[in-house]
Parts: C-alpha cells; sequence; structure tokens
C-alpha cells in the first residue's frame, strides 16, 4: 500500500484538519489556552454539547434527523434542577420515561413510516412544553453529585478533554467494532436487506431513539452540573449545533454513514469556534452572523472534497 | 376549486390500482384523498366548540381575529409549503430571520412616509429575492444541505437585521389603515393572504411551473431525465417562500405599529407544522393550499380555546406538539415508499 493522500483519505482527515484550523489561531491570540486551566475553560462546555451531538448521530445513522434534541437538552436539564433535587425517585423515574418516549417515538416512526422531521418537530414543542411548565422561569439548583462530578480534576490533561476523547473511543468501538453497531448502521445503510435478513428494524430504530434520549439525558445532566441552574431555553440552539458537528465529522444524511470520532472532533471544533469569535472582539452584532459564516465556510470545504472524489 | 380536482384524478389513479374497489359510502369516503379536509374539519369543530360554549357572540369575534392573525400563519406556512413540495430533505427555516430584515429594511426605507410605500415594497421584495437566491446557492453551489445551509444564512440575516435594527421609523399612517381596514367584516390582510393563495393555486395547479414543482418533489431524478430544469425550479421555490416571508413581515409590522428584531421568532415552527398538518406530503410533490388555510385556522382557535381556559404557554406547547405527531401518525405515510 502506497502512502498517496487520496481524496477519501484526506476527506476522513477534514474533522481533524477543521479542528487544527480554530485552535491554532486561538492558540496564537491566547497562548494561555494551552495551559491546564485554560483549556478546560475553554472546553468546558464542549462536553454537553459531544453528548448531544452523539444523540443526533444515533438518529442520523437511520437516515432520520431529530430537530427535538435541543428542547430535550433544556428538558432534562429543568428535571434535573427540580424534581432530581426535590423527589430524587421521580427525577429518575421522569428520566427514565424520557428515554423510553424516545425509544417509542423511533418504533412509532419505522411502524408508521413517518418522516422523524414532522415527528421530532412536534416532540421539540412537547420537549419545550414540558419543561415551561416544569421550571416556568430561570432557576433550580443542580443536584450536588452532579457538581462534583463534572468538577472533577483529572491528572495532567483537563477533564473536558479526557472525558470527550472517552465517549469517542467508547462510542466508535461500540458502532463501528461490535456486531450489535454493524447490524444497527445496516438498519441505515440498507434497510430492506436488513428486514429480508430477518432483522427487525423496529426494533432497530427504537433501540438507537432509546440510545439518543439516553445521551440527551446525559447532556442535560452534564450541562446542569456547569451552570448549576436550567431554563426552558437553556440549550435550544444544540438542535443546529448537534446537526452541524455530525455533519462536520463527515456523517451523511442518507446511508447509514457516520463516524463517531469524526462527529466529537466536530463538535469540539463548533465549541471552539464559539470562543474564537469572543477572542476576536467582534461586535456582539456579528456574533451570530459569524457563527453562521464559519458553519458554512467548514462544511463548504468538507462538501469540495467530496465532490473531487466523484470525480 | 382546483386541489378537488387533483384529487380526482388521484383517485381515479388509485381505483386501478386497488385491488377491488369496495362499494358502500365508506369505501368510497376512504378512497378520496383529500387531505385538507381533516384540517378544515377540525377548524370548524373548534370554532362550533367555541360557539357552544362561550356563545355565538365571541365566536364571530375569535373568527375575526383568526382571519387577521391567523393569516400570518397561513402566509408563511404557503412559501414553507413551496420548499417542502420540491423535494425530500428541503426546508427553510430562514423564515424568521428574512422576517426580521425585511420588517426593519422596509421601516428604514419608509421611514413613515405614505408617499413611500411603493418604495418599502419594493424593498421587501428585494429582501425576499436576494435572501432565497442566497440560500439556494449554499445549497446548490456548495452542496449543504438545506436545513444546515438555510439556519446558517438565517444567522447571518439576523446579524444583518441587528446592525440595521436601531431606531426604527414607524409604518407609515396608511399602511396602519390598511392593516386595521375591513371589507364586509373580513379585513384586507385576510382578502391579500387570499388573493395571493388563488394566485398560488393557479401557479400549481395551471401553470407548468406547478407541474414541474410537484415533478421534481415526486421525483427529482425522473423529472430532470424527463427535461425539467431541477435546480432552477427548486430555486423558485425557494425565492418565492423568501418573498412571502418578506411581504409576511411588511403586514406584521403594519398590524403590530412596527417591526421588531423577533417578530418573526414563533413562526419557524408554525410555517412548518400547518404545511404538516394542513396535509401537504412532507416529503414533496403534492401541496394543498387550502390544507395550509385549514391548518392555521385550526391552530389558532386551538391556541384561543387554550387561552380561554387558562392554560399556560408550557401547556400550549405540549398540545401543539401532540397535534402535530398525532395527525402525521394518523395520516401515516406507507404510500411513500
Amino acid at each position: 500500500m502506497t502512502f498517496a493522500i487520496t481524496q477519501a483519505r484526506l476527506r476522513a482527515l477534514l474533522p481533524a484538519i477543521s479542528l487544527v484550523a480554530v485552535l491554532v489561531p486561538i492558540l496564537c491570540l491566547q497562548p494561555a489556552t494551552m495551559s491546564y486551566f485554560g483549556s478546560s475553560l475553554l472546553l468546558n462546555l464542549a462536553v454537553p454539547i459531544v453528548l448531544a451531538t452523539l444523540a443526533q448521530l444515533a438518529i442520523i445513522t437511520v437516515n432520520d434527523l431529530d430537530l427535538s434534541i435541543g428542547p430535550f437538552v433544556s428538558l432534562v436539564a429543568c428535571i434535573g434542577a427540580t424534581l432530581l433535587v426535590k423527589q430524587p425517585w421521580l427525577g429518575v423515574l421522569a428520566l427514565v420515561g424520557c428515554v423510553l418516549a424516545y425509544a417509542a417515538v423511533g418504533a412509532l416512526i419505522e411502524l408508521r413510516q413517518i418522516p422523524s422531521i414532522v415527528v421530532t418537530l412536534g416532540l421539540a414543542f412537547v420537549w419545550s412544553g414540558l419543561a415551561i411548565v416544569l421550571l416556568p422561569s430561570p432557576g433550580g439548583t443542580s443536584p450536588e453529585w452532579l457538581g462534583t462530578a463534572m468538577n472533577y480534576q483529572t491528572p495532567w490533561i483537563a477533564a473536558p478533554i479526557v472525558w470527550s476523547a472517552l465517549i469517542a473511543v467508547l462510542g466508535h468501538l461500540l458502532l463501528m467494532r461490535t456486531s450489535a453497531g454493524v447490524r444497527i448502521r445496516g438498519a441505515g445503510g440498507n434497510p430492506r436487506a436488513m428486514r429480508r435478513f430477518g432483522w427487525s428494524l423496529v426494533r432497530s430504530k427504537a433501540t438507537l431513539y432509546g440510545i439518543a434520549g439516553l445521551f440527551g439525558v446525559l447532556s442535560g445532566l452534564s450541562l446542569l452540573g456547569l451552570t448549576t441552574s436550567a431554563d426552558a431555553n437553556l440549550a435550544l440552539r444544540y438542535t443546529l449545533l448537534s446537526i452541524a458537528a455530525v455533519i462536520l465529522g463527515g456523517g451523511e444524511f442518507a446511508g447509514g454513514r457516520v463516524s463517531v470520532i469524526g462527529a466529537v472532533l466536530g463538535a469540539i471544533t463548533l465549541t471552539l469556534a464559539a470562543s474564537f469569535l469572543a477572542f476576536l472582539n467582534i461586535s456582539s452584532d456579528w456574533q451570530v452572523g459569524m457563527q453562521g459564516a464559519i458553519l458554512i465556510v467548514v462544511l463548504s470545504l468538507r462538501v469540495m472534497l467530496q465532490r473531487g472524489d466523484h470525480q | 376549486m382546483s386541489p378537488q380536482t387533483s384529487s380526482e384524478v388521484r383517485s381515479d389513479k388509485e381505483a386501478t390500482v386497488a385491488l377491488a374497489p369496495r362499494s358502500g359510502w365508506l369505501a368510497r369516503l376512504k378512497s378520496v384523498q383529500a387531505p385538507w379536509a381533516w384540517s378544515f374539519a377540525g377548524a370548524v369543530l373548534v370554532w362550533l366548540a367555541i360557539a357552544l360554549i362561550f356563545g355565538f357572540s365571541i365566536a364571530t369575534n375569535v373568527a375575526q381575529t383568526a382571519l387577521v392573525y391567523g393569516v400570518f400563519m397561513v402566509l408563511v406556512g404557503l412559501g414553507q409549503m413551496l420548499v417542502i413540495t420540491s423535494g425530500v430533505g428541503n426546508i427553510d427555516l430562514s423564515v424568521p430571520s428574512t422576517i426580521a430584515l425585511a420588517g426593519v429594511v422596509s421601516m428604514h426605507v419608509m421611514n413613515g412616509l405614505n408617499g413611500q410605500i411603493v418604495l418599502g415594497f419594493a424593498a421587501v421584495l428585494g429582501v425576499g429575492i436576494a435572501v432565497g437566491l442566497a440560500n439556494y446557492a449554499l445549497i446548490r453551489l456548495l452542496r449543504i444541505p438545506p436545513i444546515i445551509a438555510t439556519l446558517s444564512s438565517s444567522f447571518i440575516i439576523q446579524s444583518l437585521a441587528i446592525t440595521q435594527g436601531r431606531q426604527l421609523p414607524p409604518p407609515p399612517a396608511a399602511l396602519g389603515a390598511f392593516a386595521a381596514g375591513r371589507l364586509a367584516q373580513i379585513p384586507y390582510i385576510a382578502l391579500a393572504a387570499f388573493v395571493l393563495s388563488l394566485a398560488l393555486a393557479l401557479l400549481l395547479h395551471r401553470s407548468i411551473y406547478g407541474r414541474r414543482l410537484s415533478a421534481i418533489g415526486q421525483n427529482s431524478r425522473a423529472a430532470w431525465l424527463a427535461g425539467v430544469d431541477v435546480h432552477w425550479t427548486r430555486c423558485i421555490a425557494y425565492v418565492l417562500s423568501s418573498v412571502i416571508a418578506a411581504v409576511t413581515a411588511l403586514l406584521l409590522a403594519a398590524v403590530s405599529g412596527g417591526a421588531s428584531l423577533d417578530m418573526g421568532v414563533e413562526y419557524m415552527l408554525i410555517s412548518i407544522a400547518v404545511v404538516v398538518i394542513g396535509g401537504t406530503l412532507v416529503t414533496g410533490g403534492k401541496p394543498t393550499i387550502v390544507g395550509v388555510w385549514g391548518a392555521s385556522m385550526f391552530l389558532f382557535l386551538t391556541n384561543a380555546v387554550l387561552n380561554a381556559v387558562g392554560a399556560d404557554s408550557g401547556v400550549r406547547s405540549v398540545v401543539y406538539g401532540l397535534l402535530i405527531i398525532v395527525v402525521t401518525v394518523a395520516a401515516g405515510g406507507k404510500a411513500l415508499r
């Protein structure tokens, strides 16, 4: 095998390249970010985003799209800040119920052959409505153990980096290296073949949606551990961030083509991009606009490589 | 009306495909494919419920309000319907920011003067066309999936609107008078939306463009092989959607006495919701304008009822969401694949 830089190899490297492209300017502007403390500050909010991205990835694996993950993460944070503190048992029960609801929705989507975008759009209304009912105004407190867990100091390397790496490797092994993972990806790659082979698509989809719900719960709890109080609109932007991170990481909307490691890198890149804008001292009017611009630039890079691949 | 004719054509097709068309009115009812009828029936039922519980005069009042505020849902829904019809995965999430930008720009251009309303209208059209073209350029040239492309562009548009959003002059008096005016109890705004709907119905069901749009929505490759310019057709759908959103902004500003940056926020999800509940195929190729009207009225009236019984915004949101899910599940999608 020669070590030629093919388009395909370049494309697989793209998440890493775009991460470096954002990281280098940040290091030039603020060298202090390289320290243990600096990187921990910079990447603190990456952990919930990484988890939300993996939730989205689970759904994109079966060619669906989850428009409700942002409101869902907010809802979980609200449950954590209210029920989980006052009546821990009820809180746990509510969270388990949420995960089961996700799995049920997945089964429903496959059973009735309905478009996921619309169903999850409806779910988005439901989640944010429940969050408002639960916590009408921002507030609540994070359970103590959650704050302790999120502020745990790892030796040598900052905790967010360790957690992200751990999640990426575990997820990669589970989805790419186990037979269950292959089966689940097959449900997205070639559903008809899977059905003829005797695997239940309903079960695959319910499993993946359940996994998405589980990651959504983890994301919401880790976010609550960081912010220590919740709000019904806390994580609405996670919907877009998670979709963009999966696509940035080399995932496709169709065909069950996803990359766990790529998606985690994509989520970190997007987190850093927000900090990068803060370092640049851009006027607050353009903060949102620049995020859109960065998203467009990075995604078009990926597409250009793909186009070369087709020729 | 034209949707009926198209449903008749469809039911003819159904008859040839169906195994053995059973006799009886139930079977006949099932064979008539009129997805828009459900939302309409829902709207009428909710209205009747209001009339029964709160009395006829209040119900008339509610209907009048629905014809002003529900119409905005119709307008954004119509634009979204065109984009969704242009094929699976196509969606326009830049509606709220387009409304913000168009509102802000038109207020500046008109500067509160009656004489410059025409200029303001032209500016609104310009904003709509520019946004639509930019959206489609991202989708086509950079091949970014529509959902991300329109959301990213909406960020930029929102920022543009923020930079222009300071010291806004109020809308001209004549525009305000138009927004409040009525012709035989029907608000001008509702009439304007009705005229637009008629024009769109002609475009969709009686023009070549409409056929092309349905064709690329049903199977873009087949349409391409048949000689349809897929990209141009889809591009026009995006432009029309943005233009309609921009015009909606002008009307919204006129009704509420001024443009604000967040006046379009709620319309992102609602525009999609009314299209779906109205019975337009989410996978593309089969729009229904009547359905958008029915769904908008249905959602507005449901909202009014929930308000009347004292439900807070959280409960309303949950009911909205459950409605969307139940309608989608009930409609099912077996025919899609």
